[in-house]
């Protein structure tokens, strides 16, 4: 630091101060060009499945691809819909995740407050039980789920399903509310309680308001976990029963695999959530990570 | 009455505010537990009934038999272990498993971190295009993945055999990509990596930007090169967010199941098992529920050790906040 200070000030100084710049702008360019590869190939395989899913059906299934689109057609994406019962697997999903997440924002917004606003003793025990429960491997519990479910009947039934996937929807609302609510001072419930409001006057008129964004980013997702799950409603649904996620396998044959409307398949069920991704992922992703810097 | 005495003339036992602590506003346990019951219930249900049934199960003779007559199958010992872990087939699974996991883990890590710190580098309008394809390839469900993974890897249309036939001397035309289990299990690796990055790089890059500007300077004004800077400046901060990143990430890539399920139409040959789908077959291909309980009982024990220091991380950080 010392050194450097004076040398500003002489004029002779200003053509090395330059000398010392262009080499980093040459390092700019090399940067910008790794970087445009990283978006060349992280982004590749989105842009094939676009690709294909909108070519003819004829250009699309081709030994020597076309790999910019000359012609748009949406013929994939009307094959695709004849493949098995489309908006009946996309309805289901829906009901599914809906309901799972409906349930679980609301069960899970209770313990949320319970272990964010509340001193008991056990609250530390309840932190480490809700942590721990993220980390079971929901494919290790299939067999149990599946006898489970077989015995009180719920075989092929959504509601089973909508069970099974409160495993995993109800431990990370409860934790991604968790730390929405911590966000919150206290300092402005105890100001309304002073003012005359009730605890529950405090709660519907202070931190729910405050809460709303973190609800919407929260269920958001959960509801494209509940979507993308595939494990469970393959094995748990029938054939007539499937899921969307499950859908997407029936352009797989014996006679070989229809990729063309199978890439016009996937980009109906991919790029919804994508959108919907992109609207929540800076607020809720990181609670995994949620601080580590700090610790 | 003010709001805050209230609630603690109704608990009958008030606990003794400790000394140096806030006075409690909030008095009493029984409301937080009134709270916490219906996840608890619910928890209990769907997670702990069935994981108590998941260890039992593997102690038991469960067959297609007591499924259908629902019986609820006879006690038989450690016998499903002792046949699971003299079976030289699961320990050629495990090991299949472990190399799949480290491997994938280790190429995430490296390309998460090399691309983080690359963002730090570029102009900012390359920085926002690699913001949106991270992104992309992130949100992509991961059956849609697979279709696309192996579309682009199928062996007559395939862009990628294309592409690779372009090379001078190499002709891909109609190479069969899982043939060989070695390259069936690079694609997959590639897949899972490809989906894993953008989580990790967006994190390190946060991280990133939180290493204090001043430190690294001083670093290079004491004459430490780029690496130097990196290894004992940078990476020292990061610390906590690797392990955090390391550790996730082993549990899901030991966790796969339609990555290698729906890579191989639905049935998995032997040479492509790994410990989930190795499960899954035992007990609802070979309706052996027993065997593949005990499977499932040791792939939990193979991944405490993981799931500790996860923890362990996370509550040092509750314990700042």
């Amino acid at each position: 630091m010392l050194d450097t200070a004076p040398a500003e000030r002489t004029p002779a100084a200003a053509p090395a101060a330059r000398a010392l710049r262009r080499p980093r702008r040459k390092g700019r360019t090399v940067y910008n060009l790794l970087g445009l590869l990283v978006v060349v190939v992280s982004g590749f395989p989105v842009y094939w499945m676009l690709n294909t899913a909108f070519k003819p059906a004829k250009d699309a299934i081709d030994p020597d691809p076309k790999f910019f689109p000359t012609s748009l057609s949406f013929q994939n994406f009307s094959d695709a819909l004849d493949v098995g019962d489309f908006w009946g697997s996309v309805g289901r999903s829906l009901i599914v995740s809906g309901a799972t997440v409906g349930l679980g924002l609301v069960i899970g917004l209770l313990a949320a407050l319970a272990i964010s606003r509340f001193v008991f003793r056990g609250r530390k025990a309840v932190i480490v039980a809700i942590l721990a429960v993220q980390m079971v491997p929901l494919v290790a519990m299939i067999i149990p789920v599946f006898l489970l479910l077989n015995q009180i009947d719920q075989i092929d039934k959504l509601t089973g399903l909508i069970v099974t996937y409160l495993t995993f929807v109800l431990p990370f609302t409860v934790w991604t509310l968790r730390g929405f609510i911590v966000n919150i001072p206290k300092e402005l419930e105890e100001s309304a309680m002073v003012d005359g409001c009730t605890r529950m006057g405090a709660f519907f008129r202070i931190i729910l308001p405050l809460l709303a964004p973190g609800l919407v980013a929260t269920s958001i997702y959960a509801l494209i976990q509940a979507w993308n799950e595939y494990l469970y409603a393959m094995l748990i649904m029938s054939q007539e029963n499937q899921t969307a996620t499950v859908w997407l396998g029936n352009f797989v044959t014996s006679r070989g695999t229809d990729y063309a409307p199978m890439m016009a398949g996937s980009t109906m069920m991919g790029v919804p959530v994508v959108v919907f991704f992109l609207i929540v992922q800076r607020r809720v992703a990181a609670g995994l990570t949620a601080g580590a810097v700090k610790g | 009455m003010s709001a805050v005495d209230t609630p603690l003339d109704k608990v009958p036992r008030p606990r003794p505010a400790g000394p140096g602590r806030k006075p409690r506003r909030f008095g009493g346990a029984a409301l937080p537990w009134t709270l916490l019951a219906p996840t608890i219930g619910v928890l209990l249900l769907v997670l702990g009934y069935p994981l108590v049934r998941l260890v039992t199960l593997s102690f038991k003779q469960y067959g297609q038999a007591e499924l259908w007559q629902g019986l609820p199958g006879d006690w038989q010992g450690v016998a499903n272990y002792t046949h699971v872990l003299g079976d030289p087939v699961f320990w050629g699974v495990v090991l299949r498993t472990l190399l799949f996991t480290l491997a994938a883990v280790l190429l995430t890590l490296v390309a998460g971190m090399g691309v983080a710190l690359l963002m730090q580098r570029v102009s900012t309008w390359v920085k926002a295009l690699i913001n949106i394809v991270l992104v992309a390839s992130w949100a992509m469900p991961v059956v849609v993945a697979i279709t696309i993974f192996k579309w682009m890897f199928d062996s007559d249309y395939g862009v990628l055999n294309w592409l690779l036939s372009r090379l001078p001397g190499a002709d891909f035309s109609g190479h069969n990509w899982f043939t060989d289990t070695k390259q069936g299990f690079l694609v997959i690796t590639l897949m899972v990596v490809w989906g894993a990055i953008p989580f990790v790089a967006i994190t390190l890059h946060a991280g990133l930007t939180q290493v204090p500007k001043e430190l690294e300077e001083a670093a290079r004004m004491d004459g430490a090169g780029p690496v130097k800077v990196f290894r004992h400046v940078t990476l020292p901060v990061l610390k906590p967010i690797i392990v955090m990143l390391t550790t996730l990430s082993v549990i899901w890539d030991m966790g796969v199941f339609p990555q290698v399920f729906l890579m191989r139409d639905g049935h998995p040959e032997p040479a492509y098992q790994v410990l989930t789908t190795y499960s899954y077959d035992q007990a609802f291909v070979a309706n052996d529920y027993d065997a593949g309980a005990a499977i499932a009982v040791v792939t939990v024990l193979l991944l405490l050790g993981v799931m500790a220091v996860y923890m362990r991380q996370m509550l040092k950080i509750g314990e700042v906040e």
